[in-house]
C-alpha cells in the first residue's frame, strides 16, 4: 500500500496534464477536420471523432495498467518484448495487410493494427537496456555496432513494409547515443554528411569536383597557417587539372566530373612527398576527408539517379525547389500550406476551416491534422500547439536527467527522440520545411496504433520516473 | 547519474528550442505576414454562380411584341473529372472538328482544372437534345442555359439592334460585365442596355476539392437576386414600319415617320436592310461578317447617318427664314423668267415673270428661293454676309439642321452645314464673301449634309408650327412613363407660328396641284414638298417631306430615294400610301402600291 501511494504521489503530474491536453486538443480538431452536419455529433462512433475518442479511453486504461505492473517489469520484459516485435515484424511482411502501398497493418475484424507504430516502442526500452549494461561503453565499437543493430533491424524490416516515414524514425536514436558519451564528431561527421548530401543534389557534381578541393585549401590553410604550403596545393592542383582537362579534350573525352576527380587523386599524390620531406601535419587527415566527401557526393548522385523511384526523386526535388509538381506532391503541399496560411493571426474558428473540411487537403485527419489547427486556430493555435510540444520535450530532458538508473534515463531520451522526430516530420512537411513523409504527430493524428503506442511509450517513462526514489 | 556527458542535455535541449523556433517563425510568415494564401483559399472554396437575369422585351407603341428570349445552352467543362469519351461521337453531336475539341480543352484546361469553362456556346436546342440524352456518356461536361434574342417580324434590323459577347474592352471599362456576358452592341439593344440587361444576380456556394456543391455560403448572406430585365415599349408602329420597309423594297434610300406631337419616331426604315435573326446565335458572327462586307452594306442605317442634299425640300425653311427676317413677306412677288441670272450665272427655272410666295413652294421655284436666300444673306440687318450666313445658320440649328439631335438612337450624325469661321477662310484669298457661291444652298443643293431623321424632324417642327419635340424611338421603359425629361420638352425653332400658314397653304398646294400631285388622297389633306437633289453618285435622289393632315397632324414624314429621280415620282407616292395606310389604315390604290413595291431602283435591269 506504501509503495502504491508513494508512487501515486510521484507521478509527474505535470507532464500527465499536458498530455490530456494534446490528446484533447488533438480529438477536438479530428472532429472540425471530418466534421459533417449529418454527423454532427462528436460521439458518433460511426464516425473517426467518435472512435477516436474509444481509442482515448482505451488508452486511460493501458495507463492505469502500465502504473499498476511494477517498473521492474520493463527492465526485465525489455528484450523479450524487442524480439517478440521483430517476429511480429516479420509476421506482418508476410500475412500483412497493404494499405496505401505499405504491408504494414494486420487486421483483426474491423481494427487494423500497425506494429510498426509499437517497434518504436520495444526498441527504445532495447536500446535503453543495453545500454544501461554495467560494463557498456559506447565508445568502444564493439558495443556501439550492438547499439546500431538493436536500433536498425526494426527499421530495416519496416522499410522492407515498404513504410519508409516509419522507417527513418529509428534514425533519431542518435540522440540517445549521443547522450549516452557518442564522439561529437560522429555528430559532427553527420551533420557534414547531411549537408554534402543536400549538396549533391541541388548542385551539380562537377562544381562540387571545382568547390571542395578549394574548400579544403582552406581549411588546411586555416589550421596549419602555412600560407605558402596552401598556395603550392593550389598551383598544384590548378596545374594538374589544366593537364588533365586537355588530355581528355584530346585523347578520352570522359565526363568533367570524372576528370577533376581525377586530378585531385593526382595532385594528393604529386603532393605526399614534399608533404612527407617538409612534415607538414594534417594533410592526410584533410585530403582523405575530401576523398571521402567525394566519393560520398558521387555516390548520393548515383543513387539518387540509378536507384532512387521516380516518386521519391520528385518528392525531394520538390522540397529542395529543383522541380515543381503543382499537381502531385506540390498540390498536396500548397494545400496544406494554403489552408494553413488562410488561417491568419486568429483562425478561422472551430469548424469554420474550409481548406480542411472540404478535403483540399489530403489526409487532413491524420498526417495533416496541423492543417485543422493552423486553419481553424490561425497562428494563435499553431504557435501554443508547438509551444505545448516543446514544454514537453523540455520537461522530459529534465526528467530524463533527474533519473537515478541509466536505463529509465536513456529510456527517456528514447522517448524524446521519437517524440522529436515525429513532431518535426509531421509540422515540417504541412509547411513545407521538410519532405511529405507520412508519419502522425503524436497524440493528435487519428488512429487507435499511433495514440496507443505513444500513450504507452510516454507512460512507461512516467512510470520509471514515479518510482525513481526506488532506483539504484 | 551519467555525469560524463551531463552538459550534453543543454546541446539537446537548445537543438529543440532552435527547430521548434524555427517552426513558428515559419509559421508567423505563413499565416501572419502573407496573404496569398488567404485569397488562395478564397479561390479554393468559393464558387460565385452567376444568375443571369432574362433580357427586357421589347414591344412595339400598340403593344405588339418585337423582340424576346429564346433558351440555347452552352455546354461547359470540367478538365479533372474528364473520363475517356468517344470524341467523334461527341463531335458529331455538337458539331465542331476534333480538333478545335482539342483546342478547346487545352485551354480549359489551363485556365483551370477544377473549374468551369465554356466549350461550346449557344447550342440550339434539337443539338441540345440530342446531347442532353448522351450526357451521362461525356462525363465532365455540362450544360447550361442561356437565352438569346428572337424576333416576331424581322423588320427594324438596325433599329433594334443587335445583341453580343461584351468584348475586353468593355470588360475593362465596366466591372458589372464578365467575359461570356452578354450586351447590346447597336440600336435600342444598346442605347438602353442597362434597362434591356437587368441586374445579374450572384449565389455563392462553397464547393469541396472535388467541385461539388457544399451548399451556400453563410446561409446566403452575400447572396443577390437577379434582376429581371425592364421591358421596353418602343414608340414604332411595327405595321407601319413594316410597310415602310416593304415600299423600299429594292430600293436604297429610307423613310422617317414622326408623330409630331409627340416627337415619337413611328417608323424609322432603311433600305438594304437584314433580317435580324441573322445575327442572334451560334452563326451571328459569321452572318455578321458577311454583312459587314456586303457592297450594298445593310448594316448601314441611312435614315440617321446618311447625309443627302435634302433639294427643294429645304425650300419651305428658307422661306420661313425669310418671312421671319421679315427680307420677304407671304406677299413678296419675285420674277423667274425662266431662272435666277446674276452675270454669267444662271440657276434654271421654268416659271413665269411674276411668283407668288405661295407658287414658289407649289411650283418649288428654284429662282424665287434664290432671290430669297441672297436677301437673307445681304440683309441690312446685318454688318456682314458673313454675320448674315451666321444668323441663318443658327435657325438652321434650331431646326435641328447640322447638329446631332440628342434623340435616344445611338450613331446618330450632325449632318453638314458649315460654319461662318470655315467660309472665312474659304472667302479669304477673295477678302469678302461672294453670298453667289453659297446661293445653291437656297434650293437645298451645295454643301449642305441632312440625315432624314432630320429632315423629319423640320417636317415635324412645320407640321407643328413652330416647335418640335426630340425625336425618341422609346416610348415607355415597363409601362411607367420613365424617358428621358427632354422627351417631353419643346424645342422651338424660332419662327413665328404666324409665318407657317402661307408656308403650309403652298405645301397643301404641292399635293393638290403642284409637283406632289401623285401624292393627292382625297380623304386626307397632305401637305408636302418636293426634292429632287442632284448629287455626285449618279441619278438624282427622288425626295419628299409630308405631314398630314393638315390639322392637328398625326404624322410627318421624310422619305429619301436614293438615285431613283424626281421627288414626284417615288418618294412623293410612297409617302402618301404610308400616310394613307397609317391614318385609314387600308390602301385605296392598290395599283401605285404595286409599282412601287414591283420596282426595283436598286439595280435597274431596263
Amino acid at each position: 500500500m506504501r509503495r502504491t501511494s508513494n508512487v501515486i504521489s510521484n507521478i509527474d503530474w505535470t507532464t500527465v496534464a499536458i498530455y490530456f491536453i494534446l490528446v484533447i486538443l488533438g480529438w477536438g480538431n479530428i472532429y472540425a477536420a471530418v466534421y459533417n452536419e449529418d454527423h454532427g455529433n462528436i460521439f458518433d462512433i460511426t464516425q473517426r471523432y467518435g472512435k477516436q475518442l474509444i481509442w482515448i479511453s482505451i488508452s486511460i486504461v493501458l495507463i492505469i495498467l502500465i502504473f499498476i505492473i511494477d517498473s521492474k517489469a520493463y527492465d526485465f520484459f525489455a528484450y523479450p518484448a524487442y524480439l517478440f516485435m521483430l517476429i511480429i515484424l516479420i509476421a506482418v511482411l508476410l500475412f500483412g495487410t497493404k494499405v496505401h502501398g505499405a504491408r504494414s497493418w494486420f487486421e483483426i475484424g474491423s481494427i487494423r493494427i500497425q506494429p510498426a507504430e509499437f517497434a518504436k516502442l520495444t526498441t527504445a526500452l532495447a536500446l535503453a537496456r543495453f545500454m544501461s549494461a554495467y560494463n557498456f561503453k559506447i565508445t568502444r565499437i564493439n558495443d556501439l555496432i550492438k547499439a546500431t543493430v538493436i536500433i536498425f533491424t526494426p527499421s530495416a524490416l519496416i522499410i522492407l513494409q515498404n513504410d519508409t516515414g516509419s522507417a527513418l524514425v529509428y534514425f533519431s536514436f542518435i540522440i540517445v547515443l549521443y547522450r549516452g558519451g557518442l564522439w561529437s564528431w560522429i555528430i559532427a561527421l553527420f551533420a557534414i554528411l547531411g549537408v554534402l548530401f543536400v549538396s549533391a543534389l541541388m548542385i551539380d557534381v562537377y562544381y562540387l569536383t571545382i568547390i571542395l578541393p578549394i574548400l579544403s585549401i582552406l581549411i588546411f590553410y586555416i589550421f596549419e597557417r602555412n600560407i605558402k604550403a596552401a598556395l603550392v596545393g593550389l598551383l598544384v592542383l590548378i596545374s594538374v587539372n589544366l593537364v588533365f582537362i586537355v588530355g581528355n579534350i584530346y585523347f578520352f573525352n570522359l565526363p568533367k566530373s570524372y576528370i577533376l576527380f581525377l586530378g585531385i587523386i593526382s595532385t594528393i599524390i604529386v603532393l605526399i612527398y614534399p608533404v612527407y620531406i617538409n612534415k607538414i601535419k594534417n594533410f592526410a587527415l584533410i585530403a582523405s576527408i575530401l576523398i571521402g566527401s567525394l566519393f560520398f557526393t558521387f555516390s548520393v548522385d548515383y543513387l539518387f539517379h540509378k536507384v532512387l523511384e521516380k516518386h521519391q526523386r520528385t518528392r525531394i526535388n520538390v522540397l529542395l525547389g529543383l522541380e515543381s509538381d503543382p499537381t502531385g506532391v506540390e498540390y498536396n503541399v500548397n494545400q496544406s500550406k494554403i489552408a494553413i496560411g488562410s488561417g491568419g493571426f486568429s483562425g478561422k474558428g472551430f469548424l469554420q476551416g474550409t481548406q480542411t473540411k472540404f478535403d483540399f487537403v489530403p489526409e487532413q485527419d491524420t498526417d495533416f491534422i496541423f492543417c485543422t489547427v493552423g486553419e481553424e486556430w490561425g497562428f494563435i493555435g499553431t504557435s501554443v500547439i508547438i509551444l505545448l510540444f516543446m514544454f514537453l520535450l523540455l520537461r522530459l530532458i529534465n526528467m530524463a536527467e533527474r533519473q537515478k538508473s541509466r536505463l529509465s534515463q536513456f529510456y527517456g531520451y528514447g522517448v524524446i527522440s521519437i517524440l522529436f522526430f515525429h513532431i518535426v516530420i509531421n509540422i515540417g512537411m504541412t509547411i513545407g520545411l521538410v519532405p511529405v513523409i507520412g508519419i502522425p504527430l503524436p497524440f493528435f493524428s487519428y488512429g487507435g496504433s499511433s495514440l496507443w503506442s505513444f500513450t504507452i511509450l510516454l507512460f512507461i517513462f512516467i512510470r520509471f520516473d514515479a518510482s525513481r526514489i526506488e532506483q539504484l | 547519474m551519467e555525469t560524463t556527458n551531463s552538459n550534453r542535455q543543454y546541446f539537446i535541449a537548445g537543438f529543440i528550442i532552435l527547430i521548434l523556433l524555427i517552426y513558428i517563425a515559419k509559421l508567423a510568415s505563413l499565416q501572419i505576414m502573407e496573404n496569398t494564401y488567404k485569397r488562395s483559399a478564397d479561390n479554393n472554396v468559393f464558387r460565385h454562380i452567376i444568375q443571369y437575369p432574362s433580357r427586357g422585351l421589347i414591344f412595339d407603341r400598340n403593344g405588339d411584341l418585337l423582340v424576346y428570349n429564346q433558351p440555347v445552352y452552352d455546354v461547359i467543362v470540367v478538365p479533372n473529372e474528364l473520363e475517356v469519351f468517344d470524341t467523334t461521337e461527341f463531335c458529331n453531336i455538337v458539331n465542331i472538328s476534333k480538333d478545335e475539341l482539342n483546342k478547346k480543352l487545352e485551354e480549359a484546361k489551363s485556365y483551370s482544372r477544377f473549374k468551369q469553362t465554356i466549350i461550346i456556346q449557344l447550342l440550339p436546342f434539337d443539338k441540345y437534345g440530342l446531347l442532353a440524352e448522351k450526357l451521362y456518356k461525356f462525363r465532365g461536361f455540362y450544360t447550361q442555359t442561356r437565352t438569346i434574342r428572337s424576333y416576331t417580324k424581322p423588320i427594324a434590323a438596325s433599329l433594334l439592334g443587335y445583341v453580343g459577347e461584351v468584348d475586353d474592352k468593355m470588360i475593362k471599362k465596366n466591372a458589372y460585365y464578365k467575359s461570356g456576358d452578354y450586351i447590346g452592341i447597336s440600336g435600342i439593344e444598346k442605347s438602353y442596355e442597362n434597362n434591356l440587361r437587368g441586374r445579374k444576380g450572384i449565389n455563392i456556394f462553397l464547393v469541396d476539392v472535388h467541385n461539388r456543391l457544399k451548399g451556400s455560403y453563410k446561409d446566403g448572406k452575400f447572396d443577390t437576386l437577379a434582376v429581371v430585365g425592364s421591358n421596353i415599349v418602343t414608340s414604332i408602329d411595327s405595321k407601319l414600319q413594316a410597310y415602310c420597309e416593304l415600299l423600299l423594297k429594292n430600293k436604297k434610300g429610307s423613310i422617317v415617320a414622326i408623330e409630331p406631337s409627340t416627337g415619337e419616331i413611328l417608323a424609322l426604315a432603311t433600305s438594304p436592310t437584314y433580317d435580324p435573326n441573322l445575327l442572334v446565335g451560334r452563326e451571328r458572327t459569321d452572318n455578321y461578317r458577311k454583312l459587314l462586307l456586303d457592297n450594298e452594306k445593310p448594316l448601314f442605317n441611312r435614315a440617321i447617318r446618311a447625309m443627302y442634299p435634302p433639294g427643294s425640300t429645304f425650300k419651305p425653311v428658307n422661306a420661313l427664314i425669310g418671312l421671319q427676317e421679315e427680307v420677304i413677306t407671304a406677299k413678296t412677288v419675285l420674277p423667274c423668267n425662266g431662272g435666277y441670272r446674276v452675270g454669267s450665272f444662271h440657276q434654271h427655272c421654268h416659271h413665269g415673270s411674276a411668283v407668288t410666295f405661295t407658287y414658289s413652294i407649289q411650283g418649288s421655284c428654284n429662282a424665287y428661293y434664290s432671290q430669297v436666300f441672297m436677301k437673307i444673306l445681304k440683309n441690312s440687318k446685318y454688318e456682314s454676309i458673313g454675320l448674315a450666313y451666321k444668323s441663318w445658320r443658327d435657325y438652321l440649328q434650331k431646326f435641328g439642321i447640322g447638329r446631332k439631335l440628342n434623340t435616344d438612337l445611338i450613331n446618330e450624325v450632325s449632318g453638314l452645314v458649315y460654319s461662318k469661321e470655315h467660309y472665312d477662310k474659304y472667302f479669304e484669298v477673295e477678302r469678302r464673301w461672294k453670298p453667289l457661291r453659297l446661293v445653291s444652298m437656297a434650293i437645298g443643293q451645295g454643301e449642305l449634309g441632312i440625315t432624314p431623321l432630320q429632315m423629319a424632324n423640320v417636317t415635324s417642327a412645320i407640321a407643328n408650327r413652330g416647335y418640335y419635340y426630340i425625336p425618341h424611338i422609346v416610348k415607355n421603359i415597363n409601362r411607367n412613363d420613365s424617358i428621358d425629361n427632354r422627351f417631353y420638352q419643346k424645342q422651338y425653332v424660332g419662327i413665328d407660328s404666324v409665318y407657317f400658314e402661307p408656308v403650309i397653304e403652298g405645301m397643301e398646294l404641292v399635293v393638290k396641284a403642284g409637283t406632289a400631285r401623285s401624292a393627292f388622297l382625297d380623304n386626307i389633306s397632305i401637305c408636302g414638298k418636293t426634292g429632287t437633289a442632284e448629287n455626285p453618285h449618279g441619278k438624282d435622289h427622288s425626295i419628299f417631306i409630308a405631314f398630314a393632315p393638315r390639322d392637328n397632324p398625326k404624322i410627318a414624314i421624310a422619305i429619301f430615294v436614293e438615285n431613283a429621280g424626281f421627288g414626284s415620282t417615288w418618294a412623293a407616292p410612297m409617302s402618301s400610301l404610308i400616310i394613307e395606310k397609317y391614318i385609314n389604315d387600308s390602301i385605296s390604290r392598290q395599283y401605285l402600291e404595286d409599282r412601287i413595291i414591283n420596282t426595283n431602283l436598286m439595280n435597274p435591269t431596263k
